[in-house]
């Protein structure tokens, strides 16, 4: 059956004719999970102790937020600040390891093809953009949309939102403090891959943000594959 | 009765003379209580109407406090030593589920370093409480507070009641008592103690600005405010070295249109209508 019209105000997805580069894992081994994240929707997995995520940017420049929970345990999940304080440096990159607010590692990154990801600028909401665009933008799609919705699917909710982390994303921090979303560094097919250091369940917004420059005003899908990791990293 | 004193010293051998002797205790003062009632504070703030004091309080090193607040109390907390460090979480006292959101509270003014006219924004479009004054300049949103795993890797010990608590074993204390668990506290703030963020992203320590400062805010919501004065995460000296803070509130007006911060940016002009029109649906 064909597709009925709709008068839903939907969030916008790519362009014809955006680039795409669905790449492949950043890590070798045994693949356990590899599906792709519409551009706007949600995903979740737990990675299991020792497995290797490898996220896609596949259409270049699009943030993925991303938030990670203690599988058997969720009261233990990512802290923004514990990640900070341990690593004393405020971006992620190679080498750093993914915080709990029990101050334990989640997750350590162990490639990435990004100069710098962000773990400052936070999820995109309904609520923030009346006051970053206006109330006119109220309707739109946003993170912490896909958030609740994922989350209520693991038993979680509102309570378990903190601070998260944006694969993709570029936040500077200048020297007088300004900060704030600028265009990335990212490009279709570049990747990161974390190793969860115990079982982790991963939420991810594919971010639907269209006021800002967090998805290039062009949101793309993104791949995910867990591997079991079988050797060195290629 | 003092501490420690031998046996044949006690008068605490039936209930009445262990009444007597608990009863002989009342009326002394020790560095840090809180003052009941609050205008009877010792350091009530200069300009303040005692009788408008609705908080007053000296937290002790290592302490924590908890108080809920109405809309439009003012909340000033002083640092006479210079070394105090106040850990901060703010909820709607109505709805707990809304609460400090430091990404938010950074983002949305594109600032990342708290100063008088920054709104702590919660992560539902408003503005849980603003920031009127400051004399420090000193804070941090990036670090967020200690955890046990830090405290005892820095002091080799993390305990609540031990004299090198970790900031998140006095908050989740603190929220408890609120009916919050774990999963309700987000990341925190500090006033007291900076940190600055190089070019490399490497957070320096900026450390105190010295004795005598003080922050005082504003609560746009009813408040549920938790406090911890802890040492900060990254305070680099080997000892646990934290001083007094004080803090006080007294009852005032929250912000509204009339006042120059309303529209002093259109994002604090949006976070203001979204937080009055919450205030004025439910009547508050």
């Amino acid at each position: 059956m064909t597709a009925p019209t709709s008068t839903v105000p939907v969030g916008a997805s790519y362009a014809e004719g955006s680039v795409l580069d669905w790449s492949r894992t950043l890590l070798p081994g045994r693949v356990v999970l590899d599906e792709q994240v519409a551009s706007n929707a949600p995903w979740s997995a737990v990675v299991a102790a020792g497995q290797v995520l490898t996220i896609v940017d596949v259409g270049g420049n699009q943030s993925a937020d991303c938030l990670m929970y203690n599988a058997a345990d969720p009261e233990e999940r990512y802290s923004v600040p514990d990640t900070l304080t341990w690593q004393q440096n405020a971006y992620v990159t190679t080498g750093t390891v993914l915080r709990s607010n029990e101050g334990r590692p989640l997750m350590t990154v162990v490639g990435n093809e990004i100069d710098r990801q962000d773990t400052i600028g936070g999820a995109c909401s309904k609520e923030s953009n009346t006051l970053r665009y206006g109330h006119h933008v109220m309707y739109h799609h946003g993170c912490r949309e896909n958030f609740l919705a994922e989350a209520s699917r693991r038993g979680l909710g509102i309570r378990d939102l903190v601070s998260n982390l944006n694969w993709f994303m570029n936040v500077p921090v200048e020297a007088d403090g300004a900060l704030g979303i600028v265009d990335g560094m990212s490009a279709p097919g570049r990747r990161v891959a974390i190793r969860a250091e115990m079982d982790v369940l991963v939420l991810v917004s594919n971010c639907p943000q269209m006021n800002n420059p967090c998805n290039d005003f062009n949101p793309t899908p993104l791949r995910m594959i867990v591997v079991e990791p079988s050797g060195a990293q290629e | 009765m003092t501490l420690s004193a031998p046996r044949e010293q006690h008068t605490t051998n039936t209930v009445l003379n262990a009444r007597t002797d608990a009863r002989a205790q009342g009326g002394q003062r020790s560095e840090w209580m809180p003052y009941l009632p609050a205008a009877s504070s010792p350091f009530v703030p200069t300009d303040v109407d005692p009788t408008a004091l609705v908080w007053a309080e000296t937290v002790a090193p290592g302490g924590y406090t908890h108080k809920v607040l109405t809309r439009g109390s003012r909340i000033r907390f002083d640092d006479p030593t210079g070394d105090a460090c106040a850990h901060l979480v703010l909820y709607n006292a109505l709805e707990p589920t809304e609460r400090l959101n430091v990404a938010d509270t950074q983002k949305i003014p594109w600032q990342a370093y708290l100063g008088a006219g920054h709104p702590l924004l919660s992560g539902d479009g408003r503005v849980l409480a603003t920031v009127l004054a400051d004399t420090s300049g000193r804070h941090d949103a990036f670090c967020g507070t200690s955890t046990d795993a830090w405290n005892e890797q820095k002091y080799g010990d993390s305990r609540p009641e031990g004299p090198t608590p970790s900031g998140r074993g006095l908050l989740v204390k603190a929220a408890a008592k609120h009916g919050l668990g774990r999963r309700d506290l987000p990341p925190s703030i500090s006033l007291f103690q900076g940190v600055r963020v190089e070019t490399d992203g490497q957070l320096a320590w900026q450390g105190s600005f010295g004795a005598g400062t003080h922050v005082e805010l504003v609560a746009e919501l009813p408040l549920l405010v938790l406090v911890a004065n802890v040492a900060h995460p990254l305070d680099p000296r080997p000892d646990y070295q934290v001083g007094p803070l004080r803090v006080h509130a007294w009852r005032g007006a929250a912000t509204g249109p009339a006042d120059p911060r309303f529209a002093a940016t259109p994002e604090l002009e949006r976070a203001y209508l979204n937080t009055i029109d919450y205030a004025e649906a439910r009547g508050l």
